[in-house]
């Protein structure tokens, strides 16, 4: 029998809430710092971005939200790849 | 429950590891072969690397109760070196024959250069020739997908391979369904951080239903842990699933992959039983 939607929130919702306070806590120290030392380099600011992409897809209502995140954290696959490497 | 660990590196691990996983159920292992942790220098240093995957684990690994099986070639960060590579796979049939060998593995792409996928090809190339089983690593993090597909795409190319014979590992949620929608098997690596967790790899067999699908440890060198496999079986049972799909994830479709080699000479615990039971 599959478990039920109230099953399921019901035993991973400590871990759920652990995981997403140490996002917020992770968050919390980068702007910290970044008020305390320096602003983030352009690399950084890029992957601070995909983390608030990352957060929006979390609060979407898609079914496939991990494979997304896949997605979003991925290079584009790149059709011509045998052609630039001439192989 | 009897469980079959088909990818982890026990070269890198002490032997109490060895008495942990026989303690947790696990009876056999296939060894693919990898980096090191530092590139090595002579085909030389491959061809001990290789004894100790044919013949040495195999008896680390009795002692234990537990059947070691192996797959050989030069992984893909040691490709960059394309004249190394081309020794190395030139002196690999020295070992084709040898008890445990299952094939040619674990080749794929890292960083998906044109080196990586110049050896790749060669590998492919061995395999077909000598009529070997192949395993597949994909690259990590942002590269997995662009470089699951370069590999799919120089597979499903090459018409001699039977892509029933061949394990891509190291999938994930955007990467499994190419893989199983192309004929070919498909491994989750649970790891602690950087792949799969079994929480994960659990709603990837709820997806797929566990048709071609294994589950590994890599049990490696860097942060892994070798006793993954239990971790997900002890996960699949707290949601309510079956021991027949439990067992059939963990141990009859590594029977029923493995079993495609001559040399998977496989005693299950029990001596009566089928050795294709799943």
């Amino acid at each position: 029998m599959p478990r039920t939607a109230d099953q399921i929130l019901e035993e991973s919702f400590l871990d759920v809430r652990a995981k997403l306070l140490e996002v917020a806590a992770t968050l919390d120290r980068i702007d910290r710092a970044a008020e305390q030392t320096s602003d983030l380099s352009s690399a950084q600011f890029d992957r601070r971005a995909q983390v608030n992409a990352a957060i929006e897809i979390c609060g979407s209502d898609s079914p496939r939200r991990a494979e997304q995140l896949q997605q979003l954290f991925s290079r584009p696959y790149q059709v011509d790849w045998r052609k630039t490497m001439q192989l | 429950m009897d469980y079959i660990d088909p990818h982890i590196h026990m070269v890198s691990r002490i032997t109490d590891d060895y008495a942990t996983l026989a303690r947790m159920g696990c009876v056999a292992m296939s060894e693919p072969a990898f980096w090191a942790g530092f590139d090595r220098g002579s085909v030389d240093g491959f061809r001990d690397y290789f004894h100790q995957l044919t013949d040495v684990e195999p008896k680390r690994a009795a002692q234990y109760g537990i059947q070691h099986f192996t797959w050989l070639c030069i992984n893909a960060k040691e490709a960059e070196n394309v004249s190394l590579s081309r020794e190395v796979i030139a002196m690999i049939p020295e070992f084709l024959d040898k008890p445990n060998v299952l094939g040619i593995g674990e080749i794929g792409l890292n960083k998906n250069t044109k080196n990586e996928a110049t050896i790749f090809l060669e590998h492919l190339d061995l395999a077909v020739k000598h009529n070997q089983l192949i395993l597949i690593h994909t690259p990590h993090l942002e590269d997995k997908y662009q470089g699951t597909r370069m590999i799919l795409d120089m597979l499903c190319d090459d018409s001699r391979i039977d892509p029933s014979r061949v394990l891509v590992d190291h999938v994930e949620e955007h990467t499994i369904g190419e893989v199983l929608d192309r004929g070919f098997w498909a491994g989750m690596t649970l790891y602690p951080v950087t792949k799969c967790t079994p929480e994960r790899s659990a709603d990837m067999i709820e997806r797929y239903a566990g048709e071609r699908l294994l589950a590994n440890s890599a049990g490696d060198w860097g942060p892994s842990k070798p006793t993954a496999v239990p971790d997900l079986i002890f996960e699949m049972r707290r949601r309510g699933h079956s021991e027949s799909l439990i067992r059939k994830v963990v141990y009859g479709n590594p029977i029923e992959f493995f079993s495609q080699s001559d040399n998977f000479r496989f005693t299950p615990r029990d001596s009566g039983e089928d050795r294709s039971a799943s």
